[in-house]
């Protein structure tokens, strides 16, 4: 089964990388530059999981998932948080705002891979 | 970018231009912090997000010098965005040296060329000192974040890619397990959601799923808690589950799977032994195998009342067919602090980090070929209207009014593809003021870089080509224009010097403008060392300008002591040299104890030029039109001599000095007759008007600039050549250049009989 | 003289006056007939000028005057070699093409004296062939501008 997966980063280099860490055949990836631009992608989809960046403009990642919970659409799409840094506050606060789970920047694919299995399937 | 380029390196290669993009806008941010010190949020966002994001990418790449940088630069940077301290000048001042360095490390990562580690170490430590953090503090973060480079093996190109497993760590071996099968040690989970866990859009089976993975599992549900039917509540969970996993993964690599259900669960997982086993109640218990076995998350009661779990678990998910586009979305909630990322749409520097424009990266060489295929489209079209005049049809036929029309697209779609190559300035002006941070820094003196116009656009390669001689202007003003700190305040100025970069555009030319809040040129020690080098006889009498042209004569330098700095064996004459070469000129401007302006002026675009045909003495020269602001014969006017060789015409009272272009070119010895001559006149930047005596005016007409390197032996005064209906090359003058080379060669030549230098 | 089966130097010999002088065939990119050139002012007297080379402009050196022969009428029948050296394209006026021939680096000596002269370090090598002298061009020190290295 494909999993419909929608990234938000305001990073090229990052869009791109997720690209191809998903790039395996099992994945249908959207990508979108920020939240603002996320919630816009977001509205002809119904992926199977969310990837978001924190550092954002316009919207950080932080408003982006309030906006994905508030819809009931998304309420239990799993979202994961791209993180560079480990820290528990940042992990809680990710949680806080309806975060599935976290992955740590620089992700490894196959970790990415893994956690995405464990929240989507 | 083509098919077969390995998508790792083409992804690291966008990478570095991502850097150059973010690089930009932390410039950008600290400059604007610089020039507003009110804390408007946003600015300190955009600056910590570049650094950020510059951090982030090259964790991926495994760039370690650059993230171990930019992670602590981003750490003081937080320091000022989360408000736990305020931005001082010397503070400022260190972020800026740490974006330059910042700006040096991913060059050199690009490069691969060698690590500067002791400015690293240097500017760590004063970055550190500036949040109040001991170096040492710092080890221990610095390990948590264990940059690691991606090596996704990538064989084949387009058909995708199989990703290596084989340092998977939470993965168990599966060759080993097989060996060990029979005596896998058993862990019992205890695995009981609560609310929250569904809130966060967990999901109990991917869980199960997850752990079934690691080795073999029985799962048996746990509800003892559930209640009766009336007292169930629809959004609280009520079940849980005891897993046996007959694994060989430890513990800590099973609670991975339940790391991001950590305290959102209840959670227990402890070893068991084979009596254990035995001992466990076989009730409702199923072996989850993989995947596709039927989810024992709940039983069905509990999937019908416990709410979170609206999604059917082996239905496909809706597709976007089924997505409701009836309900507009609601607003979407702007983020919370610490982080003030209102929309702040009018904020410009918001808005060109926020611009998500679409891009397309093109090529120079094929801009290129299409820039030389309109300058043939524009050579053509003016030979066509010329044929069609000879031919004498009238000017209202269908024919002339078709090609008029012609004429229009061909300006228009000219004036598009230059365009393309047009770019804001801004590039290069952040680039000198890295420029000046290091030479103020290096002459130890206090210097302020105001930049102004930076949007102003240009031909791009005349941007980059303005980079060597723009770098040395502003070295030289720095280091020399500018005086030290103690002489300014000794004359009542401000110890801080200001450099002031503009550009702008006046009447069809780029004027950038270099100046300095000085002392102004020292005439009397530059006619000194003119003299003293052997430029300039010892008695002759030079006007203020003419001392301060002296400065671009090759072999000229001013510092006593070849500095650091601009004695780097190249003059004023290379900056006026590479100058001409754009087909621009630069003037000096200079106040004793108020300071020195340099001007460069230079065309709009390398490309086309609206240009006067003339002839001289069998030779058809092109003079740019912009800069013809009469014609007029030469029998109609009154010429006097002034001396021989040196004439003057009277145009409306004032007298205006005539120079034969025939004779400065040296295609002919000066005229005894000029009857039928005709004269140009010209139009200084400095507001004087001097004329250029021709033979005949040929033609008006847009020409295609091509310009003449080095190897061609360009004269002073030739700017370019063009390639006329004919085929023949014609040379482009500059007039302004062309007279004051001859006006100081007569001048010269009238005091001293010494030949100009040229 | 006798033809080596090494033959790694192919060169286009052409005249100069009555003189015999080579050049090696990779450099040359063109042949074409003598055009009027412009004359660029206060050039040195070995540049001719320019010409237009199908929309480019080809600056044109007067071979025989940079090495310091006299200069001879120019003809309708004179030739410009296009060579490029250094990334530059430039013409090279000669009086006539002659031949393509292969030498081999045996066959090829350098020359006796290359000093003081306004042609210094001009000719690389020399050969004979027939018994005539053949002059094999440096080219890049032909086409260097004599004050460039100083500015």
């Amino acid at each position: 089964m494909t999993l419909e997966i929608l990234a938000v980063d305001d990073s090229r280099t990052m869009r791109n990388m997720i690209r191809m860490a998903l790039n395996t055949g099992d994945f249908e990836v959207h990508t979108a530059d920020d939240g603002v631009h996320g919630l816009e992608v977001l509205e002809g989809l119904s992926p199977d999981a969310i990837i978001t960046d924190i550092n954002m403009p316009r919207m950080d990642g932080f408003g982006f998932i309030d906006a994905v919970r508030e819809q009931d659409k998304h309420k239990s799409t799993p979202i994961l948080v791209l993180t560079t840094e480990s820290a528990p506050e940042l992990k809680a606060k990710a949680r806080n705002a309806g975060a599935t789970g976290w992955i740590v920047k620089p992700f490894d694919p196959t970790k990415l891979i893994k956690a995405l299995h464990m929240v989507a399937g | 970018m083509s098919e077969d380029m390995d998508p790792m390196a083409e992804i690291r290669a966008s990478f570095f231009i991502e850097c150059e993009e973010l690089l930009e806008a932390l410039q950008d941010g600290l400059q604007s912090l610089e020039e507003n010190n009110e804390d408007d949020g946003e600015t300190i966002n955009i600056v910590f997000r570049a650094v950020h994001s510059i951090k982030g990418g090259a964790g991926a790449f495994g760039l370690e010098p650059l993230v171990r940088f930019a992670h602590r630069y981003e750490t003081a940077l937080d320091e000022v965005r989360a408000g736990r301290m305020e931005v001082t000048d010397d503070g400022l001042k260190l972020f800026f040296q740490a974006a330059d360095h910042l700006s040096d490390l991913v060059r050199i990562c690009r490069d691969d060329s060698e690590l500067p580690e002791e400015r690293s170490k240097e500017l760590l430590k004063q970055l550190d000192a500036l949040i109040g953090v001991d170096a040492e503090d710092e080890v221990d973060e610095e390990i948590d974040f264990q940059p690691m480079g991606l090596s996704l093996d990538l064989g084949g190109g387009g058909e995708g890619f199989t990703l290596p497993d084989l340092d998977l760590p939470p993965l168990p071996d599966l060759a080993a397990e097989d060996e060990t099968a029979p005596s896998n040690p058993r862990k019992i989970i205890i695995f009981k959601p609560h609310r929250e866990l569904f809130e966060t859009a967990n999901e109990p089976y991917h869980l199960l799923r997850n752990l079934a993975e690691l080795g073999e599992c029985a799962t048996e549900i746990l509800a003892d808690d559930l209640p009766s039917l009336a007292e169930m509540q629809a959004d609280r969970p009520y079940i849980g589950w005891r897993i046996e996993l007959e694994t060989e993964a430890d513990e800590p690599e099973i609670a991975s799977v339940f790391e991001f259900v950590e305290g959102l669960c209840t959670l227990e997982i402890t070893s068991s032994t084979v009596n254990d086993v035995d001992k466990a109640p076989n009730v409702s218990s199923s072996p989850v195998e993989d995947g596709s076995a039927p989810a024992p998350a709940a039983p069905p009661v509990a999937q019908e009342i416990t709410a979170p779990i609206d999604k059917p678990q082996e239905a496909p998910a809706p597709k976007n067919s089924e997505a409701k586009k009836t309900e507009p979305q609601k607003a979407p909630k702007v983020a919370k602090p610490p982080a003030k990322l209102a929309s702040s749409a009018g904020s410009a520097s918001a808005k060109q980090q926020n611009s998500a424009k679409a891009v397309v990266r093109v090529d120079l060489d094929r801009i290129e070929r299409l820039v030389n295929l309109v300058g043939e489209l524009v050579i053509n079209q003016a030979m066509l209207s010329q044929s069609l005049e000879q031919a004498g049809l009238s000017p209202h036929s269908d024919a002339m009014n078709g090609l008029e029309e012609f004429q229009r697209l061909t300006r228009d779609i000219q004036d598009s593809v230059m365009m393309i190559r047009a770019q804001p300035v801004k590039s290069l002006f952040q680039r000198m003021s890295r420029i000046v941070r290091e030479a103020s820094a290096a002459v130890k003196k206090d210097v302020r870089l105001i930049t102004e116009g930076e949007n102003t656009e240009v031909d791009k390669t005349v941007i980059e080509r303005l980079a060597d001689p723009l770098t040395h202007m502003i070295r030289n003003a720095v280091d020399h224009g500018l005086e030290t700190t103690e002489d300014r305040e000794a004359a009542g100025k401000p110890g801080q010097g200001v450099v002031r970069l503009s550009a702008s555009h006046k009447s069809g030319r780029v004027v950038i403008e270099v100046s300095d809040d000085g002392g102004g040129i020292n005439r009397e020690r530059v006619f000194e060392i003119a003299v003293s080098k052997g430029l300039i006889p010892e008695d002759v009498n030079l006007s203020e300008t003419e001392i301060d042209n002296l400065l671009f004569l090759p072999g000229f330098s001013t510092a006593k002591e070849v500095s650091d700095l601009s004695g780097r064996g190249v003059g004023m004459d290379v900056v006026r040299t590479s100058i001409q070469s754009l087909g621009g000129r630069i003037t000096i401007q200079s106040d004793p104890g108020s300071g020195t302006t340099f001007s460069i002026s230079l065309p709009l675009t390398l490309a086309v030029l609206d240009g006067m045909v003339v002839g001289v003495a069998e030779e058809t020269l092109v003079v740019p039109l912009n800069l013809v602001i009469e014609t007029l014969t030469l029998d109609d006017l009154a010429v006097d001599l002034i001396r021989p060789g040196v004439m003057s015409i009277r145009v409306r009272g004032s007298f205006v000095p005539v120079y034969d272009l025939g004779v400065i070119l040296g295609y002919r010895s000066p005229l005894q007759d000029t009857s039928g001559a005709v004269v140009l006149l010209i139009a200084h930047e400095d507001g004087q008007r001097s004329a250029l005596m021709i033979d005949q005016i040929k033609d008006q007409r847009q020409v295609v600039i091509k310009g003449l390197d080095e190897n061609f032996y360009r004269a002073p005064g030739i700017a370019a050549a063009t390639i006329l209906g004919d085929g023949q090359i014609a040379l482009i003058l500059d007039p302004t250049d062309i007279i004051s080379q001859a006006s100081q060669t007569i001048s010269m030549c009238d005091r001293h009989s010494v030949g100009a230098n040229s | 003289m006798t033809e080596t089966e090494h033959e790694n130097n192919e060169l286009l010999t052409f005249k100069l006056g009555n003189q015999d002088y080579a050049l090696d065939i990779m450099s040359v990119r063109e042949i074409r007939g003598w055009t009027k050139t412009t004359p660029m002012p206060h050039a040195p007297e070995f540049m001719r000028g320019v010409i237009n080379l199908r929309g480019t402009v080809l600056p044109v050196m007067d071979l025989a005057s940079r090495l310091g022969l006299p200069s001879q009428q120019t003809t309708e029948r004179n030739v410009i070699i296009v060579v490029k050296c250094r990334e530059a394209l430039i013409g090279l006026l000669v009086d006539a093409v002659s031949d393509i021939i292969s030498l081999a680096d045996e066959d090829m000596q350098p020359p006796p004296d290359a000093s003081g002269e306004a042609g210094a370090n001009t000719i690389r090598s020399l050969s004979l062939i027939d018994d005539n002298m053949i002059r094999i061009l440096q080219l890049e020190n032909v086409v260097a501008k004599p004050e460039s290295a100083a500015a």
